[in-house]
């Protein structure tokens, strides 16, 4: 009886931790939602409404009349969506061929991506931008697409550990069969890596929907804008302008935060990764 | 003798298959990352301004730093960022690992609600904490003023600037806790099954058998913790709209880099402080890495 006691006390408190713990991290969701919905003078009211005195609308059409959120939207999926592809593209190919393949020179490139990865972006930041700058495509998206087509480093390596996990008589099966090399990766070992380019494809996803330092460098004309880069000069000219802009972080916030939930475990494995095998 | 010509050619085919198959990476590779890497260097010896011919300047970038006044503003504020927001990181995301780690009731959702911040767009953050914590009306001051402590200025004062920022990076520690929590995994069961037989309290066995299994981990998140700290440039740069304000309490080292950079087109200087930058996380990486000898056990040594 005592003992059963001392176990209700222990999961009590163990619960009360977390949820204060919890509210630490959920709060501020749940005031950017409500401030949303508020007028603008009731976000000043003090003590602090915990909720409207009426749920409007009105800071969700204020975004648009004040910032082209769809353009932004549509120009943040188009290049989110060009980087996607583009790492699915090039990244396992290269991995394949640092796992699989023996050649001269490979080991050579793999310790070589190794060592990029840890390069902080400032120093290279500058080059590339001279680079872009003298073929004049600075202001277009070409800065910010281009790269992902031609490898991440620190996807390629997670793709060639995975690679490397796989079994030998997978691809000689395919060899006596009569595959070429290209089919053995297309027909056998993509379809294999599929959880792992997913990985891949969920992290790229999010640094490009994210990223806000590639927009501001290289977007010039706002009608190019990411959201990112909208929501920061909307922020800047109206700092206290505050449902619309709660608003708009509902808005950007949101699509991010369904795909976590549609794509849990995908999240979790490719973050666990990199503190493991990093 | 025609079957070793068949294994010369399938060995052949393999070499030059490996070679298209890394192709466009290797082009990525020279074009994003060694080439920029190499000219960096030699950019941060010109007076390059972005648009004139690169001049060579010599060490003249670095002198002229030293020189700066608002470089070593810069440098201090980075620096007094770091050393606030590693060790904090450090001790919350064990703390909330060790908890989220505890076998219980509704563990998924308290896993799943610490790691969802991690996902907001960095405006839409300081959109948001910028609310919380404003020093008149915001809701961190009014819950402080409930409980009777005086509300701090935040982002309003020189002195509270940086652990604002600080403040918001344990919002978004997810990641750093799913790391703890991986690493909480590996340690085997029968250490602790064998230390409740032995007597142990539970503090017991955080201090003797989690915490020095956890080294590992804890070693890869403060390098990690570092190399992010020193970096910060976004959350201050939305933050203050690019000003640094008050008073320059809110420059970081990469908002001045970016600044000089695109802002002033100082690209040799940039490039300069781009250097300086990669040295100290050199430094400060390999200080880690030294004293780790002392401090962190792998299993079966």
């Amino acid at each position: 009886m005592k003992k059963q006691l001392k176990g209700l006390v222990n999961s009590i408190s163990y619960h009360v931790v977390l949820i204060s713990i919890s509210i630490f991290f959920m709060l501020p969701f749940y005031i950017m939602v409500v401030t949303s919905f508020k007028t603008q003078a009731e976000c000043f009211v003090y003590p602090i409404k915990w909720l409207p005195d009426q749920w409007n609308l009105k800071a969700y059409y204020d975004i648009f009349k004040v910032i082209p959120f769809g353009k932004y939207f549509i120009n943040t999926v188009f290049i989110t969506g060009a980087n996607v592809i583009g790492v699915v593209l090039t990244c396992p190919l290269a991995a394949y061929s640092l796992a699989r393949l023996e050649w001269k020179g490979r080991d050579l490139l793999f310790f070589l991506t190794i060592a990029v990865m840890m390069i902080p972006y400032q120093v290279i930041m500058i080059p590339i931008f001279i680079l872009f700058s003298k073929l004049k495509l600075v202001g277009t998206y070409w800065p910010l697409i281009l790269p992902q087509y031609l490898g991440v480093p620190f996807f390629i390596f997670l793709l060639r550990q995975f690679f490397k996990g796989l079994p030998k008589d997978l691809e000689d099966a395919a060899r006596i069969d009569g595959c070429s090399e290209f089919s053995i990766y297309s027909k056998v070992f993509l379809p294999l890596c599929r959880p792992a380019i997913l990985t891949v494809a969920i992290f790229q996803l999010l640094n490009s929907w994210n990223d806000f330092t590639g927009p501001l460098i290289y977007l010039t004309k706002a009608k190019m804008y990411t959201l990112q880069i909208g929501l920061q000069q909307f922020k800047s000219v109206h700092i206290t302008n505050w449902p619309p802009m709660m608003a708009a972080s509902v808005l950007i916030s949101l699509p991010i935060i369904i795909l976590f939930f549609i794509a849990q475990k995908q999240f979790i494995e490719g973050v666990t990764f990199t503190g493991i095998k990093g | 003798m025609r079957q070793i010509r068949a294994g010369f050619f399938n060995k052949n085919k393999k070499e030059i298959t490996g070679w298209l198959f890394a192709f466009p990476w290797l082009a990525g590779l020279i074009t994003f990352y060694i080439y920029p890497l190499i000219s960096s260097i030699f950019y941060s010896f010109t007076a390059f301004k972005g648009i004139t011919p690169e001049k060579f300047n010599g060490i003249q970038n670095y002198i002229d730093l030293v020189h700066d006044g608002i470089f070593w503003i810069s440098l201090k504020n980075t620096f007094v960022y770091t050393v606030l927001v590693v060790p904090a990181s450090l001790i919350f995301g064990i703390l909330l690992a060790i908890i989220l780690n505890v076998k219980s009731e509704g563990q998924g959702i308290y896993r799943v609600i610490t790691f969802i911040p991690t996902l907001v767009p960095v405006v839409a953050v300081s959109i948001i904490w910028q609310w919380l914590l404003n020093s008149q009306f915001g809701l961190v001051n009014y819950i402080l003023y409930k409980i009777g402590l005086p509300g701090p200025p935040w982002f309003g004062s020189e002195l509270w600037a940086k652990p604002s920022v600080a403040l918001i990076s344990l919002w978004t520690i997810g990641t750093t806790v799913l790391i703890y929590l991986a690493g909480l995994q590996d340690i085997p069961k029968d250490y602790y099954e064998a230390a409740t037989i032995d007597g142990s309290s539970a503090f017991g066995k955080v201090i003797h058998i989690t915490l020095p299994l956890l080294t590992p981990v804890i070693f890869f998140n403060i390098i990690m913790g570092i190399i992010a700290a020193v970096q910060q440039f976004t959350l201050p740069f939305v933050i203050t709209n690019g000003q640094g304000i008050p008073a320059n309490s809110m420059m970081f080292y990469s908002m001045l880099l970016y600044k000089n950079a695109f802002q002033y087109f100082k690209m040799g200087a940039a490039n300069a402080m781009a250097w300086i930058m990669f040295v100290m996380i050199m430094i400060l990486t390999l200080i880690v890495q030294y004293t780790s000898k002392k401090w962190v056990h792998y299993m079966g040594e």
